[in-house]
């Protein structure tokens, strides 16, 4: 992975700019909402690619409950923290998009609110990993995982139970769209799922060595400690 | 349009921001390996 790393970068850089071209002159100006709607092109594939992340995060979480490798340990943490970031996207971007359609920045509707409450689980469970020093701490941030990622169906499956401000979704549920907005949006997913792919590797990696090095301190002191009595 | 692209700025400041977040950490996982390579 390490060699053909730079070489995913640059494909993945090469995918994210042919997306963001194609977002702004290739996809067709929606009738009713205009240029504004182009947002949609960065909205979706953010939202899509962080209940995948946090989808990885809750397999990467029972594995650890069940086996206890610290490795699937270190990729959930990988996951939940990318998934956060493009948690973060998708509500930063939806305001941005509701303001000039909706006349408003927010409203407690519900798939707004699930998909807030998603990211404050998400936002605990990485306050949960980052200041508890329990030996427990990966058990207990397992759990909150497999309860977190319950949210995930239910912030998807919202606006097709439940009558909300939110549009209806793209794929099934009755929506529909242009083929060519098709196109561009499948691009702009597959260059956003590229992306998260390569940081989450960036962000394992770390974690991994970051726990090694933490580990080879700890026994240094105790050599150190154990030499000077 | 501005706000199309007060969107698509923010997206990727989100991104940059993150993205700093780990260079800057991986940078000071160098500076603890070195350390340790030292102290061996």
């Amino acid at each position: 992975m390490k060699r053909a790393f730079p070489i995913l970068a640059v494909l993945t850089a090469a995918l994210l700019s042919y997306g963001l071209y194609a977002a702004l002159i290739v996809a067709p100006t929606e009738r009713t909402m205009g240029d504004v709607q182009r947002i949609f092109y960065y909205h979706v594939p953010s939202a899509w690619t962080a209940f995948t992340l946090f989808f990885l995060n809750l397999v990467a979480s029972i594995v650890y409950l069940i086996r206890r490798n610290p490795k699937a340990d270190a990729l959930a943490l990988a996951a939940a923290e990318v998934g956060v970031v493009f948690c973060t996207v998708v509500l930063v971007t939806g305001p941005i998009w509701a303001r000039p359609v909706w006349g408003i920045w927010w409203t407690w509707d519900l798939r707004l609110t699930l998909t807030l409450v998603l990211w404050l689980i998400y936002v605990s469970y990485l306050m949960l990993r980052r200041f508890s020093s329990s030996g427990q701490t990966p058990v207990m941030a397992a759990v909150l995982a497999i309860f977190g990622a319950l949210d995930v169906p239910l912030v998807y499956f919202s606006i097709w139970f439940f009558r909300t401000q939110h549009p209806q979704p793209v794929i099934g549920g009755g929506g529909s769209i242009d083929p060519r907005m098709w196109q561009v949006l499948m691009i702009n997913w597959a260059a956003f799922s590229c992306f998260a792919g390569l940081v989450c590797w960036s962000r394992y990696h770390l974690e991994v060595v970051s726990r090694e090095v933490e580990e080879t301190q700890a026994l240094e002191s105790l050599l150190e400690a154990g030499s000077s009595r | 349009m501005s706000y199309l692209y007060a969107a698509y700025i923010a997206t990727w400041a989100i991104h940059i921001a993150y993205l700093g977040y780990l260079l800057r950490r991986y940078a000071r996982l160098r500076t603890e390996v070195e350390a340790l390579k030292k102290k061996q």
